[in-house]
């Protein structure tokens, strides 16, 4: 909503408000949406990830899997990776949604740009292009963020120092690697 | 059978086993006792391959597991159970399903079978009620009872107890104690057990171990060991003697 707001602005000077909604949906197809829902999964699930396989590793459970003859990895992480893979694409296209209803609000309901500009501009200037790029963007952020988390809580030192740390780790790394291969991935692909 | 042989390990740059070799021979236990720090529970995750040693060879069976990988060394961790200290029962599933665990994931039993199985292990440690509840609300002595009913459910032919009574009081600590015994004369396993409880461990073990700064102080039965004239066990055995009467 403030991104559509901020373009309105900006477009009103050049008389440009008919595309005010291709633009809201392309920034948030292309960037905002996969890079804004990476980041906001990795403070919510990443730091989980982390603290969870921490916890375990620090309290012998990881351990007891390995005396069992059980593969670790099979049972921790793959089962975050693949949830990862899975799940980042569904939420950045739910966030996409919910991004370019929100600005049809702020641009058609509030600032009287009309509903046929909106979403007809949009659907011309939008490509398919534009929409896979984005769920492979998703996608691969799902990859770092869930492997990065389970690395760090599975490298936990022991205490519940070692715990904070981890949490602290995965969120960092996760965060700073994923604004990074957003930058790679949109001067490869576009 | 368990040999270990010149086993050597080093963390953070300090020398915490210094060529450490003892056997337990088929249907023994053996007691490992020590100081707090002495490498006990280092060894005893060496002779589980949770550890690779720097130097020196853990047979089990005659199959060397601190170098085996993949598949061999699952097949060699197949005949071992492993109490850890905290039990380390997993967390997010109850007391039934912790147990059942290694029996869905390791065997292709029927659902009723499983059953079966686990609510016998939990009734033969005395926990036939707690099968829905989850770790958390269990006491000390009860996840350590959970975690035995876990390790035996595979029947294994060795079973390694890394201090099945510290932290617990004593009517609780001379329960698993008791408990080790009476799955030892039902099941016959190998084992080792860490434990600083020299004078109940006394009418479990065969043999006792003394560890002292990563080596084998001495290692013999257990009036042998009581008896000795080594200074180290003598001032560990006056010391616990002391402990003991102030308990």
């Amino acid at each position: 909503m403030v991104l559509t707001l901020q373009t309105y602005y900006g477009m009103e000077k050049f008389g440009a408000e008919a595309l005010l909604g291709p633009t809201v949906a392309l920034a948030l197809i292309r960037e905002l949406g996969p890079v804004l829902s990476a980041l906001m999964i990795t403070g919510r699930a990443g730091s989980a990830i982390a603290a969870e396989i921490g916890i375990m590793r620090i309290t012998e459970q990881i351990d007891a899997l390995e005396v069992m003859a059980l593969n670790p990895y099979r049972y921790l992480i793959v089962p975050n990776i693949l949830a990862g893979i899975i799940t980042f694409p569904l939420l950045a296209s739910i966030f996409n949604v919910v991004g370019i209803l929100g600005g049809y609000l702020v641009g058609v309901q509030l600032l009287g740009v009309s509903q046929g500009a909106y979403f007809g501009e949009m659907v011309n200037f939008l490509g398919v292009k534009d929409i896979t790029i984005g769920l492979y963007k998703s996608l691969s952020f799902g990859l770092i963020v869930t492997w990065i988390s389970c690395y760090q809580g599975f490298t936990t030192s022991y205490g519940a120092e070692g715990v904070s740390k981890a949490t602290t780790g995965a969120v960092v790394t996760s965060s700073v690697l994923v604004l990074v291969w957003d930058y790679f991935m949109t001067s490869v692909l576009f | 059978m368990i040999e270990v042989i010149d086993l050597h390990k080093s963390l953070n740059g300090t020398e915490v086993l210094k060529g450490i070799t003892f056997k337990v021979v088929k249907g023994e236990i053996l007691a490992l006792i020590g100081k707090s720090g002495h490498g006990k529970s280092v060894l005893l995750k060496h002779i589980v391959g949770l550890i690779r040693a720097e130097r020196g060879k853990v047979l089990i069976n005659g199959e060397d597991i601190s170098q085996s990988r993949g598949p061999a060394r699952e097949q060699l961790r197949k005949k071992i159970g492993f109490l850890f200290q905290g039990g380390a029962l997993f967390d997010s599933i109850n007391v039934f399903d912790n147990v059942a665990f290694p029996l869905r994931e390791k065997t292709r039993l029927k659902r009723d079978e499983i059953r079966e199985r686990v609510l016998f292990e939990l009734a033969q440690v005395g926990l036939s009620e707690v099968e829905g509840k989850f770790p958390a609300e269990l006491s000390g002595g009860m996840k350590k009872r959970v975690a035995l009913a876990r390790c035996l459910i595979m029947d294994p032919e060795i079973m390694l107890f890394d201090e099945p009574t510290t932290g617990l009081d004593p009517a609780t600590a001379k329960s698993i104690n008791n408990l080790i015994r009476e799955t030892h004369e039902r099941l016959k396993f190998t084992g080792i057990i860490i434990t600083h409880d020299i004078y109940q461990i006394f009418s479990i073990v065969q043999k006792i171990a003394v560890l002292n700064e990563g080596r084998i102080e001495l290692i013999g039965t257990p009036t042998e060991i009581k008896t000795s004239e080594d200074p180290f066990v003598k001032q560990f055995f006056l010391k616990g003697d002391d402990h003991h009467e102030k308990i």
